[in-house]
């Protein structure tokens, strides 16, 4: 423990004060009664009863939960094989390939990723008849596309200090390799997995830029109808939504950061 | 570094390894590499009053082999350049301030948990971890309450007598600055971490001795050995800043212009969008630079990664 000097102490709790000050702020005026953030009116739990009766944000919540749902499980699936390919596989033919490919999503402004992927949907369509329209397909695809390469990142440093001799002993013992791999090498990185899987979900459900390049009509996601709403001024339902959405992001991030606390500390 | 045999090694043969290899690699392909290339070639054809509302850049008809090849998008930038060249310097400009506010303050920060007892270090790395899984929007969205005109700071002032007007804090240089900090410390913070939670405390230990004042210590052992976080954290709030769109969108004003707005701007309400391909790739241009090294700088921990590994 060294010493902790009074400058470095007081910079850091203004750090966490720019971090958190907003979100306190917003939690308790999502309980005014009036309509300002400024002038308190009154404890009221008006906006949240409003909220769970606004049918354009109920309807944008559950689409956006769908799409995070199956974007998420198909980039965790793509960025396993990802992770095993790095991880398992040594020098094989592809790898600059793929490690160029997988690592450049992570970059890239998502402007730029957005349009263009539009600008492909687009082209497809008139050359190969699909994807008719925009809509909830094209929009899982975009999210599983940089959604798996974050969790390859995830997912390879798991399973790079997982030890192989768990597996030879099990194939000594005489069992098949994919058994192995489902039985013996999945539940010990399923930590990671799971990780990836709530990242990618997460940085879906989150996405505003991309989705609003290659969503079409009816296929309006949560932040879409936020930006929209934001745009036009401070909505106290939005107070509500926000505050619900950083409880339930608070109660999730604490379970996982227990479970998960002996790895959190090594800066893993 | 010789690998040792695992399952996968012996399964070398097997076309299911090949499979683990070329899915992802085809579905990069299709879905990341392809629309780059098709967004560079509509960078370069004309705009069309049509679905969708350009040309295609080549193709052939009764008459043969045609193209609307044309430098004309890229022209565009060039001849009005003060607002398209000048958004770019203004998203450098931003990002690049943006990135040392954070580094200001992620650097203690970083410090204070590196140097914390494991409990209270689980507790900060979580609320470090907590905004960076919350929604950017929301929390945008939270800041614009805090710095609006009648917002919770002008209403505090105004209620203990301070000032007598609003202070316009929104659509400044001030907005985007809190709003690139809120939203981009924990990227900042987590590298830092990595490493100072590494630094050996007996170096530190031994400058003391030797009889240096903590701003030696500092300048000579602590800053060099953390380098690498530095650099790591600059380039995750550096390269994601210049491309920002949300933030310059709800909390800057005219003066405040960046890339990913002008593009946005240009593609939904002009929908002019080969000039907009013609920004992205402006954009991809400027960032070049960056996220080359990046990758330099990743590979170079990976080396040293296995090295470590290696030696075990």
């Amino acid at each position: 423990m060294g010493r902790m000097s009074f400058p470095v102490l007081c910079l850091g709790i203004l750090g966490f004060g720019i971090l958190y000050v907003p979100m306190a702020v917003m939690i308790a005026f999502s309980f005014n009664a009036g309509k300002l953030v400024s002038v308190w009116a009154g404890f009221s739990t008006k906006w949240y009863a409003s909220l769970i009766t606004n049918e354009q944000l109920l309807n944008a919540f559950g689409l956006s939960l769908f799409i995070a749902f199956w974007a998420a499980t198909i980039a965790t699936f793509f960025g396993l094989l990802i992770a095993i390919a790095f991880v398992r596989f040594g020098n094989f033919r592809g790898r600059l390939i793929l490690s160029g490919l997988s690592s450049a999503p992570l970059v890239m402004p998502e402007v730029v990723t957005g349009l263009s992927l539009l600008l492909l949907f687009i082209g497809m369509e008139a050359t190969l008849g699909w994807p008719s329209g925009r809509g909830v397909d094209t929009i899982i695809i975009a999210h599983a596309t940089f959604g798996m390469c974050f969790a390859a990142v995830v997912i390879q440093a798991r399973l790079r200090d997982f030890d192989l001799s768990i597996e030879e002993a099990a194939c000594d013992l005489g069992a098949r390799q994919p058994f192995v791999f489902l039985s013996v090498t999945l539940p010990v990185i399923a930590p990671a997995v799971i990780a990836a899987w709530l990242l990618a979900f997460t940085l879906s459900f989150d996405d505003l830029v991309i989705a609003s390049f290659v969503s079409g009509p009816g296929s309006s996601t949560l932040p879409i109808v936020v930006f929209s709403k934001v745009r036009l001024g401070v909505t106290p339902e939005i107070n509500a939504l926000a505050s619900i959405m950083i409880a339930l992001v608070a109660v999730s991030v604490s379970a996982v950061a227990f479970a998960m606390r002996r790895r959190i500390v090594r800066g893993g | 570094m010789p690998q040792r045999q695992s399952i996968f090694v012996k399964l070398s043969a097997h076309t299911g390894r090949r499979l683990v290899v070329i899915v992802p690699l085809l579905w990069l392909a299709v879905f990341f590499m392809l629309p780059l290339l098709e967004t560079l070639q509509v960078s370069f054809t004309v705009a069309m009053r049509s679905i969708p509302p350009y040309a295609p850049l080549w193709g052939f008809d009764e008459g043969g082999f045609f193209t609307n090849f044309t430098l004309d998008n890229y022209g565009l930038l060039a001849t009005y350049w003060q607002d398209y060249i000048g958004p770019a310097f203004n998203s450098i400009r931003l990002a690049f301030f943006s990135t040392l506010m954070c580094l200001f303050f992620a650097y203690p920060m970083a410090w204070w948990i590196a140097r914390s007892t494991v409990k209270w270090r689980v507790f900060l790395l979580v609320m470090v971890m907590l905004p960076f899984w919350t929604s950017s929007l929301l929390r945008i969205y939270a800041l614009i309450g805090l710095l609006n005109p009648n917002g919770f700071i002008n209403g505090m002032l105004m209620w203990l007598g301070l000032i007598d007007a609003p202070i316009q804090m929104m659509q400044t240089d001030f907005s985007i600055y809190m709003g690139m900090v809120l939203t981009y410390l924990p990227l900042m913070i987590l590298p830092l971490y990595a490493v100072m939670v590494r630094l050996d405390n007996d170096v530190i230990e031994a400058a003391t001795d030797l009889g240096a004042s903590g701003l030696q210590v500092f300048r000579t052992v602590i800053f060099p050995l953390t380098l690498p976080g530095v650099i790591a954290g600059c380039l995750l709030v550096f390269i994601p800043a210049v491309g920002e769109f949300v933030i310059p969108a709800l909390l800057g004003g005219p003066d405040q212009l960046m890339m990913g707005k002008v593009l946005w701007t240009e593609f939904f309400r002009n929908r002019d969008w080969p000039v907009a391909a013609a920004i992205a790739m402006l954009l991809l241009a400027i960032l070049t630079v960056p996220i080359i090294y990046a990758r330099y700088q990743d590979g170079r921990m990976d080396d040293t990664h296995e090295k470590e590994t290696g030696a075990q």
